[in-house]
C-alpha cells in the first residue's frame, strides 16, 4: 500500500536525525593537539576520553600485565602528591580520572564539574608525566590484580575466551592476557612502569574526544597543559598484523559446573575492510540482534537451550574475528553446537532474504542514537571514530553507509567470512558426549 | 535516496533544535519530574530531557518476587520472560520485531519488589511502544509449549547466575538466615529450583491477572518528550484499561526472630575468599529520612571507596585486605540493609579480617569524624546529583524503583537536602545503631579445606 510504504521509507531514511543534530568540532590547540568536541552546556560538567595507540599486546614476554598495572597505578600518586593525597583530592572534588589498558590501546577518561576543570586537567597532567609508582600502591594494586587473576581462573567465560585467543594468536601479543599471570605481574618493576610511561604515551599516538560545558578556546588551553608535556612521538607502538589461526578444533576444559560455557569463533573482517558494514548487517541477522537473531531464535526461543547466546564481529587493530558464546546445560552442549553450526552454514550458503536485510539495517541505524544519552558515552564514540579513522562526518554518513548494503553484499561476505568447519570451539564445563579434537 | 519526504525535513529540523546547546536553569530537585495519575489509578512520571531525540519508556509493576504466593517462587520472573510471548493483536514476538524494525532496544527486569519493562527508541515512536506495552498489560496469550520452553531458558539462566556461581549460592544461604522463615526476602528472585521447575501456565496467568493492572503500575517516560503529549498518549492507550482494585500489598516489615549467626560456603572453585556482614537497617518504608541520610554518609565515610576509612586501614595501612568497603540499600519495600565486606590478602583468615573491620568501625564510634571530613563527604555526595542528571536514564530508573517500592518521589528529589542536613552526631547515632542491631548475618566464602584461606 503506497501510503504505508512512504511512511516506512520515511522511518528508514528519517533515522539519521542524530547525525544532523550532533555537531562535532575539530579543535586544534595552540600546541597542535587535536581533540573532537561536542559542546553541550546543559549541565555544568564535561567528560573527556582519550586513547594512545599500543596496548597490552605489546607487553614484553614474561611481563604480561605491564600496561594494565601502569593503568592501575598512574592515578596512585603523582608529583608532590602521595597515593592517598592524590586519591583524596580526586574524591573530594568529584573528579573521575581513570586509565585502562586494552589489547590495542591505552586509554583513559576524565570527568569533572566545570568549576573544578583546572584541577582535573592538572591532575591528569601529573598522572601522565609525573606518576610516582611508590612501593606501597604498586604492591597493593599488584595484589588486587593477582586476586582478580585468581578469580578469573575459575570464571568459565574468561577461561574459555583465553583458550580461544591462545589458539588463534599463538606467538602474538594477542594471546597474552592483558592483566597477565601471577608470575608475570610479580616480575614487573617500577623501572618497567616508568619506562612504559616515558616511551609509550606520546602526542603522536593520541586521540581525544570531549563532550560538555567547554568552548574550543578553553579546551585548547587545557589540552596543551595536560598533554603538551608528553613527547612528540613514540616508537614501538605497533604490533605485527596477524591472521587468526582457526582450524575447527574443539577443546574441552573440564570443570565441575552445572552449565557449560561454550565459546566459538574464527577470522573476520577488520574495521577498515571494504565489506565491514555488510558483515555487520550479516552478523546482526545471524547472531547479533538480541531478541531477533537466528541464533537467539533457534537456540533460546524455540528450544530453550540457553539463556545467553550470540556472536559479534570483533575487529582488532591487527586482526579481525567473529566470536560468539552460549551457556547451556552439560547434557545439551552437543545439540547447541550442532544448531549453531547449522545456522552458520545456512547463512554461508546465502540463505537470507531482503526483508531480513531491511529489518537489520533499520535496527542498526535506528538504534545508534540510543547510545547518545550521556556526555561520557558520546566522548567515547568520538575517540572510537578517530581510532578507527571513520572521519569527522561519520555520524552524518553512517546511516547512508549502512543503507547502501545490498543483499548481494551480505551473501558475498557471508560466503567469504563464515566457515562452520573452521570454527574453533572451546567448552568449559562437563559437556556430555563432547570431546577435545585438536 | 532521491527524494526527501516532508516528514524527514520536519524531523531533522526538530532534531537540530532539540540538540542545540541550551543552558538549563538550576532547579531545586535532583531530576525535577512532572507527575500525574490517570483516572484508573496509573501513576505517570515524565522526565523531559532534550539532549538527544530519544525516549525511554518504562512500565514498572508493583509486583516482584516478594509478592509471589507461597510455593510458587520464581513465577514473577518467569512471567517477565513470558510477557514477550505475545498477545492476540501482536502474537509470537511481533512486539520485539516491530520495535527492532524501528531501531528500538528493549529489556525487562525482576526484583524482589517490582517487575519492569522498558524500551529505548526514537522519540517520535513513543506512541508505538505505548500501544504495544498497554496491549500486553492485560491481553497476554500463553500456550503450554511456550511456558515449557521459557521455563528451560530460566533454568539455564539460574545455572549461569547461581549454580555456576559460589558467591551467589552463599548470598542465598545468607538471606535465609537474615530474614525470618518464609520471608520473601529469604528466597532468590529466580525461585527455588524445584518450585521453578514445576511452574505451570496457570501459575503464570494467575500471577499476571492478580498483579498486572494500571492501578498497580507506574509509567515513566524520559527523554525528548513534552508532558502534555505524554498525558494525551497515556490517556489514549493506558486510560481505557480498567483498574483492578486489588488488595493492598502485605507489609514486609516484621519483628519475627531470625536465625542470624554465620553462614559458610566452601567450594573448590573459590580462588579469592570473601567475608561480609549484613545488618538490617531502616529503608524508606520504615525509617525516617534523617537516619537514612546519616547511614548514607556513614557508608561513604566508612567504606565508600578508595579514600574511605576501611580501605585506608585494611587495604593500605595494615595490608590485610585486597579490598574492603561497605554498602547500604535504603530502597527496599521491606527493611533495608547495611553491609560490611572485605576480601583477605593471602594468609589472612576471615576472623582476623572481621576483627579489623569491627575495630575500624569502633574507632569511628569512639573518636568521631575528623575536622572537615563530614563537609567533604557531603559536598561529594551532593555533586553526584549533578552527574546523575547527565545520563538521561538515571532519573527514570531511580524514580521508577522508588515508586515501585512504595516510596515517595521526595525520597529522591529531596535527597541532597537530607544529605546537607546530616550532623556528626547523626552519623555517630547511625553507626551505634548499626553496631547494636541484633539482626545480622556473617557470610564467608572459602575454598575447600586444605587449599589455604
Amino acid at each position: 500500500m503506497r501510503v504505508a510504504q512512504l511512511v516506512i521509507a520515511a522511518f528508514i531514511f528519517a533515522v539519521p536525525f542524530t547525525a544532523q543534530a550532533v555537531e562535532v568540532t575539530r579543535v586544534i590547540s595552540p600546541g597542535g593537539i587535536e581533540a573532537w568536541l561536542v559542546e553541550d552546556h546543559a549541565n555544568p560538567l564535561l567528560a573527556m576520553h582519550f586513547a594512545f595507540a599500543g596496548g597490552a599486546e605489546l607487553d614484553p614476554p614474561g611481563k604480561a600485565g605491564l600496561a594494565n598495572l601502569a593503568a592501575s597505578t598512574m592515578d596512585e600518586g603523582a608529583g608532590e602528591l602521595s597515593s592517598e593525597a592524590f586519591q583524596q583530592r580526586l574524591t573530594d572534588n568529584a573528579i573521575t580520572l581513570r586509565f585502562k589498558a586494552g589489547l590495542d590501546g591505552f586509554s583513559g577518561n576524565l570527568k569533572t564539574l566545570t568549576d573544578t576543570e583546572d584541577m582535573a586537567f592538572e591532575m591528569l597532567r601529573q598522572a601522565l608525566t609525573e606518576p610516582r609508582f611508590d612501593t606501597e600502591p604498586v604492591a597493593r594494586l599488584k595484589s588486587q590484580i593477582v586476586s582478580g587473576i585468581r578469580r578469573d581462573s575459575e570464571n568459565p567465560g574468561t577461561v574459555a575466551f583465553d583458550a580461544l585467543f591462545k589458539g588463534f594468536f599463538a606467538g602474538h601479543g594477542y594471546a597474552q592476557r592483558s592483566d597477565g599471570t601471577e608470575q608475570s605481574v610479580a616480575a614487573i618493576t617500577p623501572h618497567d612502569l616508568r619506562n612504559f610511561v616515558a616511551t609509550r604515551l606520546a602526542r603522536g599516538n593520541l586521540k581525544v574526544g570531549v563532550v560538555g560545558d567547554i568552548t574550543p578556546e578553553r579546551l585548547g588551553q587545557l589540552l596543551d597543559s595536560s598533554f603538551g608535556p608528553l613527547p612528540a612521538k613514540s616508537d614501538g607502538v605497533h604490533a605485527p598484523e596477524v591472521a587468526a589461526q582457526a582450524t575447527g578444533r574443539v577443546e574441552v576444559i573440564t570443570k565441575d559446573l552445572v552449565q557449560s560455557n561454550i565459546v566459538f569463533g574464527h577470522g573476520g573482517p577488520k574495521r577498515d575492510h571494504a565489506d565491514y558494514y555488510a558483515a555487520l548487517v550479516m552478523n546482526h541477522i545471524l547472531a547479533g540482534g538480541s531478541f531477533t537473531s537466528r541464533l537467539y531464535s533457534e537456540v533460546r526461543e524455540k528450544r530453550g537451550l540457553a539463556y545467553s547466546v550470540g556472536a559479534s564481529l570483533y575487529p582488532l587493530d591487527h586482526s579481525g574475528l567473529v566470536v560468539g558464546s552460549a551457556g547451556t546445560a552439560n547434557a545439551r552442549v552437543g545439540e547447541t553446537i550442532a544448531i549453531i553450526k547449522n545456522e552458520w552454514r545456512r547463512m554461508a550458503a546465502g540463505d537470507v532474504v531482503q526483508q531480513e536485510l531491511d529489518d537489520a539495517k533499520t535496527y542498526i541505524t535506528g538504534s545508534f542514537p540510543l547510545s547518545f544519552t550521556s556526555t561520557d558515552k558520546i566522548a567515547r564514540v568520538l575517540v572510537a571514530m578517530q581510532v578507527n579513522r571513520l572521519g569527522i562526518d561519520y555520524l552524518d554518513k553512517r546511516a547512508a553507509i549502512i543503507g547502501a548494503v545490498t543483499l548481494a553484499d551480505v551473501k558475498r561476505v557471508a560466503a567469504q567470512v563464515l566457515d562452520a568447519d573452521k570454527l574453533d570451539i572451546i567448552v568449559v564445563g562437563k559437556p556430555e558426549g563432547v570431546v577435545s579434537k585438536p | 535516496m532521491t527524494r526527501t519526504p516532508q516528514i524527514l525535513v520536519a524531523l531533522l529540523a526538530l532534531a537540530s533544535l532539540a540538540f542545540a546547546p541550551t543552558t538549563v536553569q538550576a532547579q531545586s530537585g535532583v531530576f525535577n519530574p512532572q507527575t500525574f495519575t490517570l483516572d484508573n489509578g496509573m501513576q505517570v512520571v515524565v522526565l523531559a530531557n532534550h539532549r538527544a531525540p530519544v525516549v525511554l519508556h518504562m512500565v514498572w509493576y508493583k509486583a516482584g518476587s516478594s509478592d509471589e504466593p507461597k510455593g510458587k517462587s520464581g513465577v514473577a520472573h518467569l512471567l517477565e520472560h513470558l510477557m514477550f510471548k505475545g498477545t492476540a493483536k501482536n502474537p509470537d514476538g511481533a512486539f520485539s520485531r516491530a520495535l527492532a524494525k524501528h531501531g528500538g532496544q528493549e529489556n525487562a527486569f525482576t526484583n524482589y519488589d517490582y517487575t519492569g519493562y522498558y524500551q529505548s527508541v526514537a522519540a517520535d515512536r513513543l506512541e508505538m511502544v505505548m500501544a504495544l506495552e498497554a496491549d500486553r498489560m492485560t491481553n497476554l496469550v500463553l500456550d503450554a509449549a511456550d511456558v515449557a520452553t521459557e521455563r528451560d531458558v530460566v533454568l539455564e539462566e539460574r545455572n549461569q547466575r547461581i549454580e555456576n556461581n559460589p558467591g551467589a549460592r552463599l548470598r542465598i544461604e545468607a538471606a535465609q538466615k537474615l530474614f525470618p522463615k518464609d520471608h520473601p526476602y529469604g528466597r532468590p528472585i529466580i525461585g527455588w529450583r524445584p518450585e521453578l521447575a514445576a511452574l505451570t501456565r496457570e501459575d503464570a496467568l494467575a500471577f499476571y491477572k492478580s498483579h498486572y493492572a494500571p492501578d498497580n503500575a507506574i509509567l515513566v517516560v524520559a527523554g525528548d518528550v513534552d508532558v502534555q503529549d505524554v498525558k494525551r498518549l497515556a490517556q489514549k492507550h493506558y486510560g481505557p484499561i480498567a483498574a483492578a482494585n486489588a488488595a493492598p500489598r502485605t507489609s514486609l516489615i516484621t519483628d519475627a526472630a531470625i536465625e542470624g549467626g554465620e553462614t559458610i560456603l566452601q567450594d573448590e572453585r573459590v580462588r579469592q575468599p570473601g567475608w561480609s556482614e549484613s545488618v538490617l537497617q531502616p529503608s524508606y518504608t520504615n525509617g525516617n529520612v534523617k537516619r537514612i541520610a546519616a547511614l548514607e554518609v556513614l557508608h561513604e565515610a566508612l567504606g565508600g571507596g578508595a579514600t574511605s576509612r576501611l580501605y585506608r586501614k585494611l587495604v593500605i595501612e595494615q595490608a590485610v585486605a585486597v579490598n574492603a568497603g561497605t554498602y547500604y540499600d535504603s530502597g527496599a519495600r521491606g527493611e533495608g540493609r547495611f553491609m560490611f565486606h572485605a576480601s583477605p590478602q593471602p594468609g589472612v583468615d576471615l576472623d582476623t579480617l572481621a576483627a579489623a573491620v569491627h575495630g575500624e568501625a569502633q574507632r569511628l564510634l569512639d573518636h568521631g569524624m575528623m575536622d572537615g571530613e563530614l563537609a567533604r563527604i557531603k559536598k561529594r555526595l551532593v555533586s553526584a546529583a549533578v552527574f546523575a542528571r547527565d545520563e538521561m536514564k538515571t532519573g527514570a530508573w531511580t524514580i521508577g524503583a522508588a515508586l515501585a517500592a512504595d516510596h515517595p518521589i521526595s525520597a529522591v528529589e529531596n535527597w541532597p537536602e537530607h544529605i546537607r542536613a546530616v550532623s556528626e552526631q547523626d552519623v555517630q547515632d547511625a553507626l551505634a545503631a548499626v553496631l547494636a542491631e541484633p539482626r545480622r548475618i556473617v557470610s564467608k566464602l572459602l575454598p575447600t579445606a586444605g587449599e589455604g584461606s
